[in-house]
Parts: structure tokens; sequence; C-alpha cells
């Protein structure tokens, strides 16, 4: 799992860089600075999430099932309602603000970046879910959390490339 | 032994056609898959190798027309392609598959699906790659195949420029087989750092099994950006994106960036399996322990690192800085130090040993004087002044056709020659080898030491043809010329495959009395690899147990 985070790491710096290249150099509007408004408490839902993958391992770890289910489903919750932030920006920026990613360089840019983080969190809720099947089945146990702990080992790395694409788009680009 | 072999010799000798092909299809053997690697990069050397003729035929006389310009377009296209993507690597990544699990004593990658899965993606990757020739037209008078060069330097790859479906399967075919590399590279590097048998410290691994780690760790740093790349394209021609679209402000620039930031990382990936394969091959037939054990270690972990920091010597003439160009330079002149290193500490392997001359070592020792050449060229061209005469010259092309070539493909050949025998249980016909070893070594220096000169005399690559009276005829050819031998030699090396797996004779377990561990299991190694894991407590375990009166422990 640490070589696919490096791969990925490897991925996400290029568009990364590709983000910070293009920054400033579009020809047309919109621009960043008008359109666009840093997602603050959405933000704050990703990265508490990472907390309470941690504690429901923990939990998890403790054999305490209950806990584990709880803080599991929580971390689900979190990260849909980012991802509504995202879906709920983007609808304004398309519908509102006309910005699309044929529009101009920073459409392009932050679609592909922003999207391409999405579709990480997507997989990854993918994933989560898929452990909740499994423990409603009946088939999860004590000893499953060491995979688990690779799962939200990926959740985490997810979370930290939110806080560079926060930076870059956010901060560094408007 | 153990039941487990009991029951494995129980199996009926011949079973049906069908259920053998399924049993491969849908094996997850690291021994198989490594065959599958491979047979699938011989295939395609094949098909490489027919696009190359074709090429050098046209080239062999001024005005000459063969081809079209456009087909001559397309074929440098796959041939590079080809040879780089489903020739060299799954080349590397079969022996490497094969030979690390039985080296390090274990019974299996790390992850023998993840494996199978790398394979098959790999395969649908040529697959889309060979499919453009039916299906890429997709417009009336549109190409079929790629013909955007195989780094399909923007805006060439543009909808404007590159109408049809050819790009896309270009794109697609680039974006699986990575997709397919990177899986394998995480299954190695999980294998050697979690798998190594009792004993068997970093320290005291074969120099194989350590190249291939650091290989596998660059094919993850340097494919996932030309993956980031693909995918950016793709976003280009198909959403309507502006990446690479100067008109709306994108930059040409960047694609040849990130395309390098893969592309230079990539001749490391392909050359240390080169060194492996050499390290492994070379103290064997001279009947010494490798020269200078932690030294080679210390190289090819800082070949990895400046590998990865040289990629913009490929754009001295696209015109960057002063400040990048100097940057670039001093790196690029910097890497070849630690491969200077290694050359030194093969040389001193072989000095003073009981030099035996078997085909792997004749290969082997025609990758030392070529590689030595080749790193010159490129120390050459490395002089940013004299890469604004020479970039984009024959001298290029020949240049990295004796590094891919001269090096990469002698040394694969040689670990041919060595691991056969393990594969197949048979030797390797020696007379045919020899053969296929002369063939290929006169035909390989007709074409590229003479491919230099008209590259001096200013002949550019990737022209369909030329003005007679430039003083390129004649060496152009005497370059196709040897076109004949190589093409003769690789007709001898598939003969000489196929006849000594049905009529070679019995190899034995040990022919060439080796070291390593893969020699202790049986030839062909039984699906488990070892029914006892073993220990060791050297770098040469099978010295030891042949020599336990002098034992390389006592040393280490």
């Amino acid at each position: 799992m640490y070589c696919l985070i490096g791969a990925e790491a490897a991925i996400f710096t290029i568009f990364v860089v590709a983000y910070l290249f293009y920054i400033g150099k579009s020809l047309a509007g919109p621009k960043p600075k008008d359109v666009l408004h840093a997602p603050i408490f959405f933000t704050v839902c990703l990265l508490s999430s990472s907390l309470t993958v941690h504690v429901a391992v923990r939990r998890l770890i403790a054999g305490n099932m209950a806990a584990f289910a709880r803080y599991w489903s929580l971390t689900i919750l979190l990260g849909g309602l980012f991802l509504f932030g995202t879906a709920r920006e983007w609808v304004h920026l398309i519908f509102r603000d006309g910005l699309t990613i044929d529009t101009n360089l920073f459409g392009t840019t932050y679609y592909s970046l922003v999207g391409l983080h999405a579709f990480h969190v997507t997989m990854g809720l993918l994933a989560l879910s898929a452990v909740v099947l499994f423990y409603f089945a009946g088939l999860l146990r004590r000893e499953h959390s060491e995979r688990l702990e690779v799962l939200s080992l990926y959740w985490h790395f997810v979370d930290a490339v939110w806080v560079v694409v926060f930076l870059v788009v956010y901060v560094i680009g408007a | 032994m153990s039941t487990n072999a009991m029951v494995v010799s129980e199996l009926p000798v011949s079973r049906p056609f069908t259920l053998r092909l399924h049993d491969w299809v849908t094996t997850v053997d690291h021994k198989r898959l490594g065959i599958l690697y491979i047979l699938f990069g011989l295939v395609f050397l094949l098909a490489g190798g027919v696009e190359a003729t074709i090429m050098r035929l046209q080239l062999v006389r001024p005005h000459n027309d063969l081809v079209s310009p456009e087909v001559f377009n397309r074929m440098f296209t796959m041939h590079g392609t080809t040879m780089i993507f489903f020739v060299a690597m799954p080349l590397v990544f079969g022996f490497a598959n094969y030979l690390a699990p039985l080296m390090i004593g274990a019974r299996d990658m790390a992850f023998p699906r993840l494996n199978a899965f790398s394979l098959w993606m790999t395969a649908l990757g040529g697959l889309f790659l060979y499919f453009s020739f039916l299906g890429g037209s997709g417009l009336y008078g549109a190409g079929s195949t790629p013909d955007v060069g195989w780094f399909a330097y923007a805006p060439l790859t543009a909808k404007t420029f590159s109408v049809g479906h050819s790009t896309d399967y270009w794109i697609l075919s680039l974006l699986s087989s990575g997709i397919g590399s990177i899986g394998t590279a995480i299954n190695i590097i999980a294998t050697i750092l979690c798998m190594r048998c009792p004993g068997m410290t970093l320290g005291k691994m074969p120099l194989l099994v350590w190249l291939n780690l650091v290989m596998a760790g660059l094919v993850i740093l340097a494919v996932s950006p030309l993956s980031a790349a693909q995918i950016m394209l793709l976003i280009d021609r198909y959403l309507g994106g502006h990446f690479f679209d100067t008109q709306a402000g994108g930059s040409a620039v960047i694609w040849m960036h990130f395309f390098w930031i893969f592309g230079h990382p990539e001749v490391y990936v392909l050359v240390l399996p080169a060194f492996a394969f050499a390290s492994e091959i070379i103290p064997v037939f001279s009947r010494k322990a490798i020269f200078g054990y932690p030294v080679m270690v210390m190289a090819t972990v800082a070949i990895g690192f400046i590998g990865m920091s040289v990629w913009a010597h490929h754009m001295f003439t696209v015109g960057m800085s002063a400040g990048a160009n100097t940057f670039f330079v001093l790196s690029t002149m910097a890497i070849a130090v630690p491969t200077g290193i290694k050359i030194f500490n093969w040389l001193a392997t072989m000095w003073g040993g009981k030099i035996r001359f078997d085909t792997p070592m004749l290969f082997c020792v025609g990758f030392l004087f070529q590689f030595l050449v080749a790193g010159l060229t490129g120390v050459t061209l490395a002089v940013a002044p004299l890469d604004w005469q020479l970039g984009n010259s024959y001298y290029v092309v020949a240049h990295f056709h004796y590094v891919i070539v001269g090096g990469i493909l002698f040394t694969i050949f040689g670990a041919f020659y060595y691991w056969f025998p393990k594969a197949v249980g048979k030797m390797c016909n020696e007379a045919l080898g020899k053969l296929h070893f002369w063939l290929f070594f006169i035909g390989f220096h007709l074409t590229f030491d003479f491919m230099h000169i008209p590259g001096l005399l200013g002949m550019p690559r990737r022209i369909y043809t030329y003005e007679p009276g430039r003083g390129w005829d004649i060496w152009n050819l005497i370059v196709t010329v040897g076109v004949v031998f190589q093409a003769l030699g690789i007709l001898v090396f598939a003969f000489n495959l196929i006849w000594s797996y049905f009529r070679g004779k019995a190899s034995g377990n040990d022919p060439w009395d080796a070291w390593t561990l893969e020699w202790s299991a049986s030839s062909p190694p039984p699906v488990y690899n070892y029914a006892v894991i073993p220990r060791v407590r050297s770098r040469r375990p099978l010295w030891d147990l042949k020599h336990p009166e002098d034992p390389d422990w006592g040393y280490e």
C-alpha cells in the first residue's frame, strides 16, 4: 500500500505541477478569485474523517464491534458530505459562473485536479462501504483489522492530498 | 520429498490442449506469469523488428519509394512504442517475476493475483496498440496506426492535427500497460522486502534482486507521471481541455517535461535489470565472487536517485534557460560516475578469474564493451552545446540504440541462455548460441557503429528519404546491410529456443556450477519452488553447500 501511495502521489504531483504552472495563464475568464470560495466546512468534514477511521480501527482491535461500526459509518458519512460539497460547488460553477472543463485553462486544470481527488474519495468510499456490507453480513472479525488498517492508510492519503489540493487551488491559486 | 511432490508427479502427462491452455491463462504462479511475460515480449520483438526493417529498407538508398511518408511515420512510432513498452518492459518484468522469488527463497510473489492482473493489463495495452491497424482510422481518410512519434510531442497529438482514433489507441495502450507496470512494481517491492528466506538480510541478497528492487522503485516514480500525462492528453482530446493547447495558453513544452520525467528514468528501468543479469552471469563464468558488492549496491541506488533528475537533457534543443541547461548537463555527467564504478567492478570480477566463454558470458562481454561506448557517446550528448548540433540527428538514434540493443538486449540474450535450462530443464544448443552471438554482434556493429556518421554529417532522424550526394548514401547502405545480419541472428535465436525446448540435452539442476538459490531448485522448479524454505548464511548459499570446508560466511 505504501508503494501504491507512492505511485498515486507521483500522479497527483504531476497534476499539481500542471495547476501551479498554469495559474494566471488563462486567456479568458472566469478567473479563480472571481468564482472560487474555499469550502472550509467540507474540508473539516474530510479531515475529521481521518480521525474517525483511525478510532474505528482501534475499536476493532479492542474487539468493540458496535463502536467500530459507529465510527466507520461516521467516516463514510463525512466522506459523503465532502463529495456532496464538491458536487454542489461544481453545479454552482457550471450553471452560475459558466465555468466548464473547456472554458479556459483554469477550468481544465481545476476540474482535472479536484476531479482526480474526488475520484479517489469515491473509490475510498466504495471500499469503506464494502466493509460495512461485510459487517452486516457478519463476516467481519477482529483478525481483519490489519487489512482495515491498510485501507485506512489509503484514506489518510486521500485526506492528506486534499490538504495539498486545498492549498494549491484555494490559497495559492486564488 | 513431500506429499506435494507426489501429487504433482501423479498428474497425467498429456492433458488435453484446452485444459493446458486454461491452466496457463488462469495461472497465478510467478514462474508461469514470468514465462508469459517473456513470450509476450518475444512476439512483439518480432513485430517491432519487422517495423525497423521496413524503415531501414526505405532508407537504403536516396529517393527510395518503398513506403509512403505517412507509412514511414507510423513505422517509427510503432517501432519505438513497441520496443520500449511491449518488448523491453515485459522481458524485464518477466525475468524479475521468474527469478526474484526463486533467488530469495520464496514460494511465490507477494500478490499472485495482482501479478496476473498486471500481466493481462500489459497484454491489453499491446492489443490496443496493434488493434489500431484495424480500428485506428475511425474517419475516412484518417491514418490507421499512431504516427506521432513514440514521445508524441504536443501539439501533434491535438485533435486538429491527429484526426481519427490512432492517437487514442496509443494513449489507451500506454495507460493500461502503465497500470500493469505499476502493479508489477508494487509486487516486486513487496516480495523482495517481505518474503526473503531466513538469513537473507538485505546485505546478502543477490545483486539481481537488489537491482530489480531499485528498478521497481523507479517504475513507481516514473510510470505514474506518464499515466498522469496520458490522462491529461485524454482530457484534451475528449473533454476539450487545454493542457497542451497553445491556442488557449497551454504549453507544449510541459508535455515534454512530463514525458521525459517518465522517459529518462525509463532508461534506467530497462538498464538496471541488464546490469542485474551481468552481475549474476559475469561472476559465475569468471569463477569469482562479484567484486565490490556493497559498492555495486550503492552505485545502483545512486543511479536510481540521480536518474530521477536528468530528464531535461532530452530537451536542450527546446531552448531552456541557461540555469536549467547547466543543471541538467551536470546531473547527466554525474550519473556517469556510478555507472563507471559498475563497469570497473565487472572488469575487476573478470580480472584474474578462470573465464569460461559460454554463450551467456559472450553476450555479457559484448555488453561491457558496447555499454561503455554507449555511455561515452552519452557523455558527449550531455554537453549542451554539442547537443544543439547533434540533437535529433542520427547520432542520437545511434547512441540510444547502442544503449538499448548493445547494452540491454545483449544481456537479455545472455540471460536467456543462462536461465533457459532452469525454466525448461534442457540446455540451449551451444553452437547455435555462438552463431547467434556472432551474427548479431556483426550486425549490431555494422548498423549502429556506422549510424553515428550520417548523424555527425547532419542527417536528421525521422526523415523518410533524403537527397543523394550529401555523403549519407554509403553509410545508410552499410546500416541497412547490418540489419540483415541482426535479423538472421534473431531467427537463429528463435530456432534455437524452439529446437532446444524439444531436443535440447537435459541440463540437471545446476548446469553452470552457480551459487544463487534458484539453482538448488529442480529444473524446471516445482509449483511451490522449495519444499523446505532454505536458510542462507552468505551471499553465495550454494557455494557454502558445495564447499562446507571453506564457506563464504567465514569471510563476509
